[in-house]
């Protein structure tokens, strides 16, 4: 590969990548809003 | 009287199930086919700034728009529309938000039904031993109804159905326990799958395995940058095209989904989340699977004549032909997760469409979740057997024009327009940022105001007026002709050529060329055609004839367009596809009828 192609590539991959993940752990650390909320899975007695 | 109550079970099953309804079969098919005829590198640079300019404002503009609409109990965009503004037309502009997903459906589901079958085809090892060619036809007689691969009869109908029943079975137990359960288990296995064959693609090598070129020869060529490319209008519009497909904007599913959204609940890092994953599917996974094992074996130049035929030529023609090489218990490791990557893109995608048809019959004519189900089903079916049956006629591509093109071009830069100009951009605003977990930088105001109509305004006038050869330059000079394939050419049947009547007892030469050879194949006759193209080489194509018609040449013949090729009863293409467009009308028409009905139904109710 050419080294810009090379360059274009990483750069665009490895950010592509990290903001998902970024977005994705976001996700996963947010507080939960409190009940009632829009998912069944974290009431204490689900519908 | 049924209720419609549904829930999303969990947070991180609300974002896969959004990010399995973006990742689709574009992020392997289209994309990497788009990014090889736009010049390679010169693709990416327009392809991301449309995401960031185009893409995440749409995807605010549609989580905003359905969790906007849920709140009032509305779960599609007819009546979320007419209750963001009270002109009544907005409703039927909403009715793209149902039809679309009905229309597109039809025809998706059968691609899905091409990649079941390739899984299983992969396991019994029907592709071994056979070469380039024999693969390539396989799949032009799978789509051949009439013609078994397996000793199945009428295969390709059978996988339709087949997996039509799944979707359906599947929407029937409800977003939770249906929806989200396939995404939580088909997300990571396409992942999976994906990787390992990035990783095959990446690290091809020439001579080893027969490739004749390095891996990296296909990712160099799509990732050399090409600034010239910024100021190609053609390429700008593939790359808006492409982001339109792979988040699947302007179609209603987004909307329907963030409907089951309550108001203080994140929208905002939701749909930031689900984008970037269908991103990272597309970009990362999507680039590095299909261009470099193609090019590693074929070549630039023989990958690109191929993506002339499309995504769809290259996944199913030449793609299991390719695995092969690697050995027998290798090319049916890579069959099963290239094929089976397919199946959960595709699957997670088609189960999106289905369920604003659920939401609407449920929300508006209290049906029962099982009823509706397979009422879509069933619809799917009637709509969808056309373009199985008369595949080969056109069906199944005029489908995708208006439905899964121009439909969702044209809605997403009405609802645009609707969102930031005529419900307003200050309660648009509130409506996005409403408890939200991440902050969303001002500058989105601007961008949701001006930009991302203005740009969506553009690829619907570019797709209307497009130029023939996609030579802007010549857009206001003597010189200009519409494209055969831009909206205005479509709808005049521009470039139909000679065979323009429905019923003829003679069909005519499309092409210049000489007869080579007029022969049988597998109980099917052919006229074949050579013809030298632009870059001087021999090109045949074959004209198919019914055993009741009678050639009317021979073999050295010179023929030019217009020139009777055979005679006795013809029904010529242009029959299948006017008649494709009357029965999408009417599809539209039967939806926006229910809509006037379910308006009145909740007005009389007093429920609107």
């Amino acid at each position: 590969m050419n080294t810009i192609a090379l360059i274009m590539m990483i750069v665009t991959q490895t950010l592509v990548t990290a903001i998902m993940v970024y977005y994705f752990i976001r996700v996963l650390r947010a507080k939960p809003k409190p009940e009632p909320d829009s998912f069944l899975f974290n009431d204490d007695d689900p519908r | 009287m049924a209720v419609n109550n549904e829930s999303w079970g969990s947070r991180v099953g609300l974002i896969l199930a959004m990010a399995g309804n973006a990742v689709g079969l574009g992020n392997f098919l289209r994309f990497p086919v788009q990014a090889v005829q736009n010049g390679g590198g010169a693709f990416i640079l327009p392809y991301l700034i449309c995401f960031l300019l185009m893409g995440i404002p749409l995807l605010f503009i549609e989580w905003g728009v359905g969790r906007y609409g849920g709140q009032y109990g509305y779960h599609t965009t007819p009546l979320t529309f007419q209750k963001m503004n009270r002109m009544k037309f907005w409703k039927y502009i909403g009715v793209f938000g149902i039809f679309s997903n009905v229309a597109i459906a039809a025809y998706y589901c059968y691609i899905e039904s091409w990649t079941m079958s390739y899984v299983y085809h992969s396991i019994i090892g029907t592709f071994r031993g056979l070469d380039q060619h024999q693969v390539a036809s396989f799949f032009t007689n799978y789509l051949d109804i009439g013609t078994s691969t397996t000793g199945i009869p009428f295969e390709a109908v059978i996988f339709f159905v087949f997996c039509l029943v799944l979707n359906t079975w599947i929407l029937s137990r409800g977003l939770s326990k249906g929806i989200e359960t396939v995404a939580k288990i088909g997300m990571p296995l396409l992942i999976i799958f994906g990787i390992f064959l990035a990783i095959k693609g990446i690290t091809l090598k020439a001579g080893s395995d027969g490739a004749i070129y390095d891996g990296t020869v296909g990712l160099n060529f799509l990732w050399t940058p090409h600034f010239d490319s910024l100021s190609n209008p053609k390429v700008w519009l593939a790359a808006a095209g492409q982001i339109f497909f792979t988040l699947s904007l302007g179609q209603g599913s987004v909307q329907c989904y963030a409907s089951y959204v309550k108001k203080k609940d994140d929208i905002a890092l939701n749909s930031m989340s689900a984008g970037w994953m269908n991103e990272f599917v597309e970009v990362v996974l999507g680039a590095s699977i299909i261009i470099p094992i193609s090019i590693g074996y074929l070549g630039i130049d023989r990958v690109v004549e191929l993506t002339s035929q499309g995504g769809l030529g290259l996944g199913f023609r030449t793609m299991p032909y390719l695995f092969q090489q690697w050995g027998p218990a290798l090319g049916a490791i890579s069959g099963v997760a290239f094929f089976g990557l397919l199946f959960f893109a595709g699957i997670t995608s088609s189960l999106a469409m289905g369920t604003p048809v659920l939401s609407f019959l449920r929300d508006e004519f209290n049906w029962g979740r099982r009823s509706a189900a397979w009422a879509f089903g069933l619809t799917v079916l009637v709509l969808g057997l056309p373009t199985v049956l008369f595949f080969q006629s056109g069906v199944f591509d005029e489908y995708d024009y208006w439905a899964g093109t121009v439909s969702l071009v044209l809605f997403a830069m009405l609802e645009a327009i609707l969102f930031a100009w005529v419900f307003g951009l200050k309660k648009g605003w509130k409506e996005i940022t409403a408890g939200a977990d991440i902050k969303v930088a001002g500058i989105m105001k601007y961008i949701l105001k001006y930009i991302t109509p203005v740009m969506l305004i553009l690829v619907f006038a570019g797709s209307l007026i497009r130029p023939a050869g996609d030579d802007w330059s010549t857009l206001f000079s003597k010189n200009y002709e519409l494209h055969n394939e831009s909206i205005i050419g479509q709808v005049i049947h521009k470039g139909r050529g000679p065979n323009t009547s429905y019923f003829a007892d003679r069909f005519y030469a499309e092409n210049d060329g000489v007869i080579d050879s007029i022969y049988s194949r597998e109980g099917r006759n052919y006229i074949a055609i050579a013809a030298v193209d632009s870059k001087g080489e021999t090109q045949i194509s074959e004209v198919r004839y019914g055993d009741r018609n009678v050639p009317l040449v021979q073999k050295g013949h010179m023929v030019k367009v217009g020139d009777p090729l055979y005679e006795g009863s013809v029904i010529n293409k242009i029959f299948f596809v006017d008649m494709s467009r009357l029965l999408l009308t009417l599809v539209f028409i039967l939806i926006s009828f229910m809509v006037y009905k379910a308006y009145k139904k909740r007005v009389k109710e007093g429920r609107f």
